[in-house]
């Protein structure tokens, strides 16, 4: 087939007729080019306009400064201090085996601190700095700080910590903050309050810290921050400044406090110290404490390890959770309801010979004191804390009214401190054996109650607003631990009013009666003559053993042959001066053996520094080995 | 001097220099660079627009043969760099060779038609496919599919031109219909990753369809009007990614708006235009059919920059005409304006 000769005037046609075509389709594309442009920009204009909004504004939590708990004088209990820490950038740290051996020369580095260090380096990604040390001294930070340009990709990152000045002393009361965790932030979610947590890495596990978290945190704050695509901050747009938390003024003292805690030595125990007529409480003490600033940023397995599982559990809080049977401490108001109930006169006469037992019975319910007091009236039976007085009221007295007028006592209730949970203690009744055990009252377990044993149990908490009733002539106050509010940013001081629980109308005499017996425990014969004695101002107390094991029929009682931990407890409750009461205190002492002569001590120390502002004399040398 | 060309040229280099600055998040130093980049590419576009087409013609073999020489010296010992064999170092050189046979590979096709074009018959658009098929093979092997494509359709254009019958160009592209699903296995997990991505861009936002969507959201919120110049929030924040180079036009888009689009493309629309005119008054097959695929050239890559901005298309290397920052595609772009303006000096001379 041999090529025919093109026609130059065809192929000029055939290029112009192609020229023609491709310019037409060249039109239609970039008109198809505008029409996805217009939509872009009109159509979804909208759309991809609240897109790039979102790109380029990120809102950033300002964090709001925690407030500060201090006591009713001022003295700071917890407050946020800089704290300096000093943080690997791992990407950024050339050799950090190396590092580590040159930072060893000038901060102190142990093998724990590596150890978490190489933990949490792992997890991170080699981009976050991670922390190899904590709580710099200021001379490290001052000699690193010399060193710096030595250590590529090694800072001090100064960051506000929460701090408890006070160390191991009212850790109960004061309580902790530490990093939220899963349970914290579900509950926050409950509340509606996750959005206030932005930012926030803490918040108030125990006592005041956790009662009142919210009024401590503060309000979060925001600040929209234009970022880049790798959401840098560039520039500030909007800011809504983050307003503190609310400083809150305790009702306690401080330097009461500090004394009541040393008086109790090494012994484990609880005290807590009202003020009858406001109900604010003064001193509120569990031995022994713990340091709450272990907590801050998460515990190590060792400390918590040692707090868990002490035998002395420093972390129960004894004053607020601790139940106990409250023991002889519960005579005082037995009286008073015999003469409010009209039971028994004050100057009825009871031969005591040593024990108690029910008519063709041969079960004797033993007084503490073998042989008995003999002759007892009211005033006899609470100055010798006579048992056998008291086991013959109970049973004249039944269980109901003693369980009714216990209830107006606060006992078997919550007292509706400011702290996070209080338990309830138990004054028993027919009504509640039957619904707890389904059984009927025994008229023995009335006998027992009738001494504060059986089924009787009460918080040191409770003995010390029992105490504070009796001492307010039958008005119970409320016990609280906040005075007063101080509001961050009107520095506006809101004082908190007291609030009355309960209010009992009792015949001056009756209250007299019992009151001049309190005295007289204090008085020589009276089971706390030596606490009482040399006393500049007059007293009121009632001393208590709590049983821990039972004594069993024709056994005696022999503290030497028991484990310390199976010793009773010593309680004692009082109130001064007792004509005109100014401080009611109820103290525990955990296997302390006899009320009068270990927890009374301790309560006279509180009151002379009280109401006298006398300070115990310096504690003797203890059995603490120094080095 | 073709005044239209010279004047429409001349309003799109200082129209892309305003929008260099702001994309270049206002780098003075950057656009400087580009205008040292620009007086050289002027320079060439003088010394084509002077140089007779027959000149050019003469040129075209021998350049061809050594574009494909460079290419086959790439595929043998060739830089790795990013995956792909690209690069060709010749002393202090490094050299692109297939960006030299985007301009070697229609000029080979123009002068081999216009050589052809007293006798030409269907084995000489065989041998023109050859021509075409080889080099363009050896690109995509490379790996690089953009600039395969792009020499494929610069090749294309002349053979279009030239008068490739329309049965066979349907039957053709029937053909390539039915080969995609065998094609599809041999392409690279990037490519196949770039076409999923392009159906489909919001399946992998961070990632592959990253680029293409904070291009369509720099442009979507741009709106009718943009957003006024060194105003855009997506490139000034660093969302967009080559912001002055193959994705300057959606800082364009968001700072300038649609009406600021309309008219770029209307210049563009004026020079392809006028490059068809050149075109059909073209004195030799040669000069004819280079202005047609040259000016069909400015439109692809325009339209294929424009469709991968604003998503319509996959997201392929290719520059936008006189808006992206860089030296080669302006010298490239400019050479091509000026070999325009030299068909249109000579149109007269060879009438005669």
């Amino acid at each position: 087939m041999s090529p025919p000769l093109r026609d130059p005037h065809q192929e000029r046609w055939n290029f112009r007729f192609r020229l023609g075509v491709t310019w037409w389709l060249v039109m239609v594309l970039f008109l198809a080019l505008i029409a996805r442009l217009a939509w872009l920009q009109i159509v979804a204009q909208r759309h991809y306009h609240t897109l790039a909004e979102a790109n380029r504004i990120a809102i950033v939590p300002l964090v709001p400064q925690r407030g500060l708990i201090l006591d009713r004088h001022g003295v700071v209990l917890a407050e946020n201090r800089y704290e300096f820490d000093l943080e690997i950038t791992p990407h950024l740290c050339p050799d950090i085996s190396a590092t580590l051996e040159a930072l060893t020369r000038l901060v102190t580095i142990t093998p724990s601190d590596r150890k978490l260090f190489q933990k949490m380096r792992d997890e991170s990604h080699g981009l976050t700095p991670v922390a190899i040390r904590t709580h710099l001294t200021e001379e490290e930070v001052a000699r690193f700080s010399v060193n710096r340009y030595r250590f590529p990709g090694v800072d001090i990152e100064a960051r506000l910590t929460r701090t408890y000045p006070l160390g191991l002393h009212a850790s109960h009361l004061i309580g902790y903050i530490s990093r939220i965790n899963e349970e914290d932030q579900d509950r926050l979610e409950d509340e509606d309050l996750s959005d206030q947590y932005r930012g926030t890495n803490h918040i108030g596990k125990q006592g005041i810290e956790s009662h009142y978290e919210s009024l401590l945190h503060g309000t979060t704050g925001s600040e929209q921050v234009e970022t880049d695509a790798a959401g840098h901050g560039l520039r500030s747009l909007a800011q809504t400044a983050p307003v503190s938390g609310d400083d809150l003024y305790l009702t306690i003292d401080a330097k009461l406090q500090q004394v009541a805690e040393e008086a109790f030595g090494l012994q484990h125990g609880a005290l807590v110290a009202i003020d009858p007529e406001t109900g604010e409480v003064l001193a509120f003490v569990s031995q022994p404490g713990f340091d709450p600033n272990l907590f801050v940023d998460g515990i190590d397995q060792e400390h918590w390890n040692d707090l868990n599982t002490s035998p002395d559990h420093p972390l129960n809080d004894r004053a607020l959770r601790g139940q106990y049977p409250p023991g002889s401490t519960v005579k005082p108001f037995m009286a008073l309801a015999a003469l409010q109930l009209k039971v028994r006169s004050a100057d009825y006469v009871l031969y005591d010979p040593g024990y108690f037992s029910f008519p063709g019975s041969s079960h004797h319910y033993r007084d503490w004191r073998e042989g008995g007091h003999g002759k007892v009236d009211m005033t006899i039976s609470i100055i010798q804390s006579c048992d056998t007085y008291y086991y013959s009221l109970a049973n004249e007295m039944g269980i109901d009214r003693m369980h009714d007028f216990f209830t107006l006592f606060g006992f078997g209730q919550k007292s509706g401190i400011d702290l996070d949970g209080e338990v309830a203690g138990l004054y028993p009744s027919t009504v509640w054996k039957q619904k707890k055990y389904h059984q009927a009252w025994y008229a023995g377990d009335t006998v027992i109650s009738g001494i504060g044993q059986g089924y009787v149990l009460a918080t040191p908490l409770q003995l010390a607003v029992a105490t504070a009733m009796l001492a307010n002539q039958g008005k119970r106050m409320t016990p609280h631990l906040v005075r007063a509010i101080r509001h961050a940013e009107s520095g506006k001081i809101t004082l908190i009013a007291p609030k009355v629980s309960q209010t009992l109308t009792f015949r001056p005499e009756d209250l007299e009666t019992v009151r001049n017996a309190m005295v007289g425990v204090m008085k020589p014969g009276g089971t706390a003559a030596q606490a009482g004695a040399g006393a500049l101002y007059s007293m009121a107390g009632k001393t208590g053993t709590a049983q821990v094991v039972g004594v069993r029929q024709g056994e005696k009682y022999n503290a030497s042959a028991l484990t310390e931990h199976n010793r009773d407890h010593a309680l004692f409750i009082a109130y001064a001066p007792a004509d005109h009461p100014r401080l009611a205190v109820a103290v525990l002492v955990e296997n302390g053996g006899h009320g009068g002569s270990t927890a009374a001590p301790i309560a006279r120390q509180v009151f002379d520094y009280y109401l006298l502002g006398k300070r115990p004399p310096p504690a003797a040398p203890t059995a603490v080995p120094h080095d | 001097m073709d005044r239209t060309l010279l004047h429409t040229t001349l309003f799109l280099v200082l129209f892309s220099l305003i929008v260099l600055y702001s994309a270049s998040g206002e780098e003075l130093s950057k656009v400087l660079s580009q205008v040292r980049n620009l007086a050289l590419a002027f320079g060439v576009m003088g010394l084509v627009a002077r140089t007779n087409p027959q000149i050019l013609e003469r040129l075209a073999f021998p350049l061809y043969g050594l574009a494909l020489l460079a290419l086959i010296a790439v595929a043998l010992f060739g830089e790795v760099s990013h995956g792909a064999r690209r690069w060709l170092h010749l002393g202090p050189l490094h050299v692109q060779p297939s960006e030299l046979m985007k301009l070697a590979l229609p000029m080979a096709l123009a002068a081999f038609f216009e050589w052809r074009s007293r006798t030409l018959n269907w084995r000489d658009f065989v041998v023109a496919g050859l021509m075409l098929l080889v080099p363009v093979g050896l690109v995509l092997r490379q790996p690089d599919l953009g600039t395969a494509l792009l020499i494929a359709s610069s090749g294309f254009y002349i053979l279009y031109f030239a008068g490739l019958p329309w049965k066979v160009m349907g039957l053709l592209s029937a053909l390539a219909l039915a080969a995609l699903p065998l094609i599809w296995p041999l392409l690279h997990g990037y490519q196949k990753n770039r076409i999923l991505v392009f159906l489909d861009p919001t399946q992998d936002p961070l990632g592959a369809g990253y680029h293409t969507l904070q291009a369509m959201i720099a442009i979507g919120s741009g709106g009718v009007l943009g957003k006024g110049w060194l105003q855009g929030t997506q490139s000034h924040l660093d969302f967009l990614p080559e912001h002055t180079t193959d994705f300057i036009f959606a800082v364009f888009g968001e700072e300038f708006g649609l009406m600021g689009e309309l008219v770029f493309l209307g210049a563009m629309l004026v020079l392809i235009t006028r490059g068809f005119y050149i075109a059909n008054e073209g004195s030799t097959p040669f000069s004819r059919l280079m202005a047609g695929a040259l000016s069909m050239t400015l439109f692809t890559y325009t339209f294929v920059n424009m469709g991968m901005v604003s998503g319509i298309l996959p997201v392929v290397g290719v520059p936008l005409p006189f808006l992206s920052y860089g030296g080669t595609s302006l010298v490239t772009l400019f050479s091509s304006v000026g070999f325009l303006m030299s068909v249109h000096h000579h149109r007269k001379l060879v009438k005669q």
